[in-house]
C-alpha cells in the first residue's frame, strides 16, 4: 500500500459517510480506525456486526461497510449477546462509551462477561459524557471539572473513577482477553482490538478492550492540553496493557 | 432428534404455561431469552426441558431489560426468538419493545399479568393492558392478543410469531397468573398439518456476502438527528400499522343481536362474562357480550356499531379502568351511558356480574 495525498482509510470504512460526524479532535476517529484495520487484516468484514450505544458511539451507526445495529443507552452488549446466541457463525463487536458500558450498561458488561460471551466489547473511555454535555462519567478522575462536578470531581460525595478492564479481568473466565489501550498508542490499540477479535473467531470467550480517548470539546484544552490529559493524567490512572490472555499461566 | 415436537392432534391437560412453551415449540420458535419472573416462570421450566431435544436454544439473561434486548438480537440475526414475563418485568421490557417499535422488529412477548402497580402481587391481574398497549416512549404501534382460554393461549402463541413476521410490529400475548397456574383441556397440534402457513423468518443483519462489495450494508437505527426525520419516519410507520389493522382486529360477540344492554370484557374475564349472559338471558334481560381479542389493534368500528344501539354497556375488568380507557376512546362521540365492575388485581366471577347487571335493569 503505498502513501497517497489522500490518508488511507480502512478498506472495512464507508467513505461516502466521511468525514465523519465526530467533532474535530475526538478520539472515537482513531479508535474506529484501528478497529477498521484490525477487521481488514483479519478479512471478517462479511461476517462482523457492529453494534453501537447512545451518547457519541451511536454517530458511528453508518460508519462502516458492515451491518450494524444503533441501539439504547448501555444496551448494546445485551443486543450482540442476543445476536451471537442466535447464530455464533457472527462476529459480535459491541461498541460504547464509557456511560454505557460502566454506568447505565455495567450490569450487562459484568453479566456477559461472567457468562463468557463470546462477544468482543470496546469501551471508550474519555471520562466524561460527551454528547449529552459533559457530565461526570463513572471514569472522571478525581478533581476533574465536569458540567456536574463544576468544582472538580470530589470522591467523597462522588466516589472513585470506575476500573474496567480490571474489574473485567478479575470476574472474566478461562477463554477471555482483557486489555486496556490508548489513542496515544495506536499500533497497539489496534494490536489489542485484533486480538479481542481473534479471541472471538477462535471462540475461546468474552473479549473486553477498552481505549483511552480524547474529548477536547467537553475539556475545553487545545491540542497540547488534550495529548497530555489522554497520556499522563489517564494514562496515570487507567494504566495500559493486557490483563487477562488466553492460555496465559501466571505464577504465584 | 425428532422432527416436529407435536405430531398430529393431541388432546391434553396442561398448565397455561406448559401450553405457551409447547406453543412456540410448535410455531418454529428457536431461541427464548428470559429472566424468572413469577407467575411466567414455568413457560421457561417447560422450554429448558423440551428445547434442546428439538434442537432450540435458551438464554438466562441478567435481568428483563437484557431479556429484551436480546430477544432483539436474536430476531435481527434472523431467529424466531421470544421472551415471557409479568408485571415489574414487563415494566423493563418495555424499553426493548420500544425500540422494536421503531425499528419494526418481531419479537414476541408473552406476559402472563400479575398485581400491580410495582411489586403488588405475584397471583393475577389484568393491569397491564395499558403498558402492553401503550407502553414505552412511542405511539403504541404494537399487536396484543388477549387471551381466554389455554386453547387459545395455544392457538394465539403460534399465531403471534406468524402476525409478528407478516407485519414486523412488536407482538404480545397478554394472558395472567390464572391462565399460567391452572389446568384445563385443550388439543395441542402441528400448525402445518392443520394447514397454518408458518411465516419464515429473516434476518436483519449477518445476510450473506460482503457488505459494501456484494449488497448494502444493513444500517439499523434508531436515532434520527432532525425533527423531521423523525416525523417521516413515525408517520410511515402509523400509515402501516392503519392498512394492516384491519386485518389483524379479533373480537368475539356472545347473544349481542338484540341485547340491550352489553358487557365489554377481555381475557379471562370473558369467560364470567358469558357465564352471567346465559344467567340473565334465563331471566329475561337481554344481555350480551363483546370481547377485543386484540386490544392493539383495538376493534373499534365493530364495538361503536354495537354500543350505538344498545341501552347501556357495562365495562368489566381486573383493573382500574385500563380496558374502559380503550372503550371510551374508542366510543368517543357515542352516548351511550357507560357502567363499570372494576375489580383491581381481583378476579371476577359470574355472580358479581349477574347482580350488577340486574342493578342496572
Amino acid at each position: 500500500m503505498g502513501a497517497g495525498i489522500n490518508p488511507q482509510m480502512p478498506r472495512s470504512w464507508r467513505t461516502d459517510t466521511k468525514p465523519h460526524k465526530f467533532c474535530p479532535g475526538c478520539g472515537h476517529g482513531l479508535v474506529l480506525k484501528a478497529l477498521g484495520q484490525a477487521i481488514d487484516e483479519l478479512d471478517i468484514q462479511g461476517k462482523v456486526v457492529f453494534g453501537c450505544d447512545i451518547g457519541c458511539s451511536l454517530l458511528a451507526w453508518d460508519f462502516f461497510n458492515v451491518d450494524t445495529v444503533q441501539t439504547h443507552h448501555g444496551r448494546t452488549t445485551p443486543v450482540l449477546v442476543g445476536i451471537k446466541r442466535a447464530n455464533p457463525e457472527l462476529i459480535g463487536i459491541a461498541y460504547m462509551g464509557d456511560g454505557g458500558g460502566y454506568a447505565i450498561g455495567s450490569q450487562h458488561l459484568v453479566n456477559a462477561a461472567a457468562r463468557n460471551d463470546k462477544v468482543t466489547v470496546i469501551l471508550v473511555n474519555n471520562t466524561n459524557y460527551g454528547m449529552t454535555g459533559g457530565q461526570m462519567a463513572p471514569t472522571t478522575l478525581p478533581g476533574q471539572k465536569t458540567e456536574t462536578t463544576p468544582y472538580g470531581r470530589d470522591v467523597e460525595e462522588a466516589g472513585y473513577p470506575t476500573k474496567g478492564p480490571e474489574m473485567v479481568a478479575a470476574i472474566a473466565h478461562e477463554g477471555a482477553y482483557v486489555a486496556r489501550g490508548s489513542i496515544a498508542n495506536l499500533r497497539q490499540l489496534k494490536k489489542f482490538i485484533k486480538r479481542a477479535l481473534e479471541n472471538q473467531i477462535a471462540g475461546n470467550g468474552f473479549s473486553f478492550v477498552e481505549a483511552l480517548s480524547a474529548c477536547p470539546t467537553n475539556w475545553r484544552t487545545n491540542a497540547a492540553e488534550t495529548w497530555a490529559f489522554v497520556e499522563d493524567q489517564m494514562g496515570k490512572y487507567f494504566p495500559i496493557g493486557e490483563f487477562k490472555v488466553p492460555g496465559e499461566k501466571k505464577e504465584g | 432428534m425428532a422432527d416436529k415436537p407435536i405430531q398430529g392432534e393431541k388432546k391434553v391437560f396442561m398448565t397455561g404455561n406448559e401450553v405457551v412453551a409447547w406453543a412456540a415449540l410448535a410455531a418454529g420458535a428457536e431461541i427464548m431469552y428470559g429472566y424468572p419472573i413469577t407467575p411466567q416462570n414455568e413457560i421457561m421450566h417447560y422450554w429448558t426441558r423440551l428445547a434442546p431435544k428439538y434442537g432450540r436454544k435458551f438464554l438466562q439473561t441478567e435481568d428483563e431489560i437484557s431479556a429484551g434486548f436480546t430477544t432483539v438480537g436474536g430476531v435481527l440475526a434472523g431467529r424466531k426468538a421470544f421472551t415471557a414475563t409479568a408485571g415489574p418485568g414487563n415494566t423493563l421490557m418495555q424499553e426493548a419493545m420500544s425500540m422494536a417499535e421503531m425499528m419494526r422488529i418481531p419479537t414476541v412477548l408473552v406476559v402472563t399479568q400479575r398485581g400491580g402497580p410495582s411489586t403488588a402481587t405475584v397471583i393475577y391481574s389484568q393491569q397491564e393492558v395499558t403498558m402492553t398497549c401503550y407502553g414505552g416512549n412511542g405511539e403504541g404501534l404494537r399487536i396484543v392478543y388477549s387471551t381466554a382460554s389455554h386453547q387459545e393461549l395455544f392457538d394465539y402463541t403460534i399465531k403471534a410469531f406468524n402476525t409478528a413476521w407478516k407485519y414486523r410490529f412488536p407482538t404480545f400475548i397478554l394472558g395472567d397468573g390464572y391462565q399460567s397456574k391452572m389446568r384445563e383441556s385443550l388439543t395441542i397440534y402441528d400448525p402445518e398439518a392443520k394447514g397454518i402457513e408458518l411465516i419464515p423468518a429473516e434476518a436483519y443483519v449477518g445476510k450473506s456476502g460482503i457488505p459494501g462489495i456484494d449488497r448494502d450494508p444493513a444500517h439499523l437505527r434508531n436515532t434520527y438527528n432532525l425533527e423531521d426525520e423523525l416525523y417521516e419516519v413515525v408517520k410511515g410507520h402509523v400509515a402501516a400499522y392503519q392498512r394492516v389493522a384491519p386485518e389483524i382486529v379479533e373480537y368475539k360477540e356472545y347473544d349481542t343481536d338484540d341485547a340491550e344492554i352489553i358487557v365489554v370484557a377481555h381475557g379471562v374475564v370473558s369467560r364470567a362474562a358469558q357465564g352471567a349472559i346465559k344467567v340473565l338471558r334465563q331471566e329475561g334481560i337481554k344481555a350480551g357480550h363483546f370481547r377485543p381479542v386484540t386490544l392493539r389493534p383495538f376493534p373499534v368500528e365493530q364495538l361503536r356499531k354495537k354500543a350505538d344501539k344498545v341501552q347501556k354497556l357495562l365495562i368489566v375488568e381486573s383493573a382500574e379502568g385500563q380496558l374502559k380507557r380503550l372503550v371510551t376512546d374508542a366510543l368517543y362521540g357515542i352516548t351511550t351511558p357507560i357502567e363499570t365492575l372494576l375489580k383491581p388485581g381481583e378476579g371476577v366471577t359470574v355472580e358479581e356480574i349477574v347482580e350488577k347487571v340486574r342493578k342496572l335493569d
